[in-house]
């Protein structure tokens, strides 16, 4: 048993995780290929491939006409999609774990369901009742906020409910036994606790609104985003300064989320 | 997007709520006040418009953006929109259905060497799976444009390798798509699959052994029924997105590879035939929910939503 069992536990020990390992540095192949590309130095317009190192691609990041203008549409939809769905999704949150109310099955259910229905038909939907209603001139800025606070609203629900019902509730009697009321309970004890998950709900709700494209480029007019001048650019011609802003977002976002988890780290150590 | 994992967890239990006593005077009211701004929300731009969606695809075709429309009860758009694109129709669902399954064969050894194998590494390999998530979609689905391009390592390895012919190619063909959704859905699978396996007492695999089963036998025995919530959140995490895409066929495949997310997007832009696009989006939309509840029903987890 022990001779069968030995290369056993040594496959299961080693084999699974380098498949892990291999796994995950295939995941890192199209990242290379984005950093890669950001120093490209493109001889014809049209070929996609590597031709030569060069900084111009990072030196000029606003040459392509309109890109950075889109990069600057997608964050301030980004920023204001995250504020709004960051604020009705924490109160729902807080509803969901620590109040009573009718129709809770039905609320769980239609905070469910845009998680589980393809962008396609959202987007579609919604643009049904844009036109619908006559508000297909309308179609811009306003409407992909609009879209965009709705996708990200069940995702931000979803995580800080998360948070806050792994909270443990003797902390908030604790102070409710040493005389803090309910208001000082929630702002000193509450709210410090379930900080980390809503950071986490908006970092998501951020990178989610960012990178959309299916709902937005059907809500959108004549209104461009980033993913949208990315699309565009690649029915023509793409020029390398996209990879440049996809290398930057990649960057960004590791650093934000080591950041968090150190902090983390160290707030829990604090706590403990 | 850590919260897919916790979507999976949080699905099938849902926590009451922690109060104990009744709430008493205003705050009975608080959660309504809390609840109504979002449910509001998602009723007005999210159920709703799935109103609008169904009066649309009941239009008179004739009709268009500029002249107007009018409902005039027209299944007959049902009809027309499915057999005219029955194919893209059949082929969504395939290319979907293989990229879940390649999701699940690499996302399975990932998942359970994340759990159990990675020990105080786990943390720096759940950020490794999202970090290169966080690049534009489609700026990634761009760069395997260059991966699997004519003259690109890829295809030259498998030509010399003779698995390729010599004037075999990789991009614009369906392997493409679907090589495209499995790569772009894979943390879809990850998350989910990680939230279940890390909750397995580690302790019951140890009797498995204990009582002579071989890590083989364990493993299909405890560990893999253990964690068939995550399977199926999984799947269904994955195979939803991957199945409603149109970006991997549209820069990935030819226009024979398109799925039915193509199509209505066509319909939409520069087609202008609204009421056949908002058939089929109601028409995906009713089978993936078949799908969804055949599949919730078979793999036993009947308390999903």
């Amino acid at each position: 048993m022990s001779a069968m069992g030995r290369p056993g536990r040594w496959i299961s020990d080693h084999l699974i995780l380098m498949i892990g390992l291999l796994v995950l540095a295939y995941t890192f192949v199209p990242i290379a290929v984005v950093v890669l590309m950001s120093f490209n130095d493109p001889a014809a317009r049209l070929t996609y491939q590597f031709d030569g190192f060069t900084w111009s691609n990072w030196a000029n990041p606003c040459e392509p006409e309109g890109m950075c203008a889109a990069v600057r549409v997608s964050i301030e939809i980004g920023l204001l999609a995250t504020l709004g769905a960051t604020i009705l999704g924490t109160l729902m949150a807080f509803a969901l774990v620590r109040h009573r109310f009718h129709g809770r099955a039905t609320t769980n259910l239609v905070i469910f369901l845009p998680m589980a229905t393809p962008e396609i038909v959202m987007g579609s939907s919604l643009l049904a009742l844009f036109v619908g209603t006559g508000f297909s001139g309308d179609l811009g800025f306003w409407t992909i906020l609009i879209a965009h606070i709705m996708f990200c609203l069940s995702f931000v629900v979803v995580t800080v409910k998360a948070r806050l019902a792994g909270l443990d509730s003797r902390l908030e009697q604790a102070a409710m036994d040493l005389y803090a009321n309910e208001w000082q309970t929630f702002w000193r004890v509450t709210f410090p606790l379930v900080f980390p998950g809503i950071l986490g709900a908006a970092l998501l709700a951020f990178s989610l609104s960012f990178d959309d494209f299916i709902i937005t480029n059907l809500n959108a007019g004549n209104e461009v985003t980033f993913p949208m001048f990315v699309w565009g650019s690649a029915q023509r011609e793409i020029p390398m300064q996209i990879n440049v802003v996809g290398t930057a977002m990649f960057l960004i976002s590791v650093l934000i989320v080591l950041a968090v988890s150190l902090r983390g780290r160290r707030g829990a150590r604090a706590v403990a | 997007m850590s919260a897919l994992g916790q979507v999976a967890s949080e699905i099938e239990n849902e926590p009451e709520p922690a109060e104990v006593d009744e709430p008493k005077g205003g705050r009975r009211y608080t959660g309504y006040v809390l609840i109504i701004p979002g449910i509001l929300w998602l009723g007005l731009f999210f159920l709703i418009p799935f109103y609008s969606l169904v009066a649309t695809s009941l239009y008179d075709p004739a009709g268009t953006v500029f002249s107007g429309y009018e409902v005039t009860w027209e299944w007959s758009n049902y009809t027309t929109a499915i057999t005219e694109n029955w194919q893209p129709l059949l082929r969504s669902f395939w290319f979907g259905g293989l990229a879940t399954l390649f999701c699940l064969l690499l996302g399975y050894p990932l998942a359970y060497a994340i759990a159990f194998k990675a020990g105080r590494w786990k943390n720096l390999m759940l950020v490794l799976v999202i970090a290169p998530f966080f690049t534009s979609f489609l700026i990634r689905t761009i760069s395997w444009q260059l991966i699997l391009a004519d003259n690109g390592f890829v295809v030259e390895t498998l030509q010399w390798l003779h698995i390729l012919g010599q004037d075999g190619r990789l991009l614009n063909t369906p392997i493409a798509v679907v090589t495209g959704l499995t790569y772009n859905f894979l943390p879809f699978m990850v998350l989910p699959l990680y939230a279940s396996l890390e909750r397995i007492d580690p302790r019951l695999i140890e009797a498995a052994s204990d009582l002579y089963a071989s890590p083989i036998r364990g493993f299909a025995k405890v560990t893999l029924p253990l964690s068939m919530p995550g399977v199926v959140a999984g799947t269904l995490l994955t195979f939803i997105p991957a199945a409603g895409d149109f970006i991997n066929a549209e820069l990935l495949g030819r226009p024979s590879d398109s799925m039915i997310g193509n199509v209505i997007q066509g319909y939409f832009g520069g087609g202008n035939n609204y009421p056949d696009a908002a058939a089929l989006s109601l028409v995906l939309m009713a089978l993936i929910l078949v799908m969804v509840i055949f599949y919730v029903r078979r793999a036993g987890t009947e308390d999903l939503v």
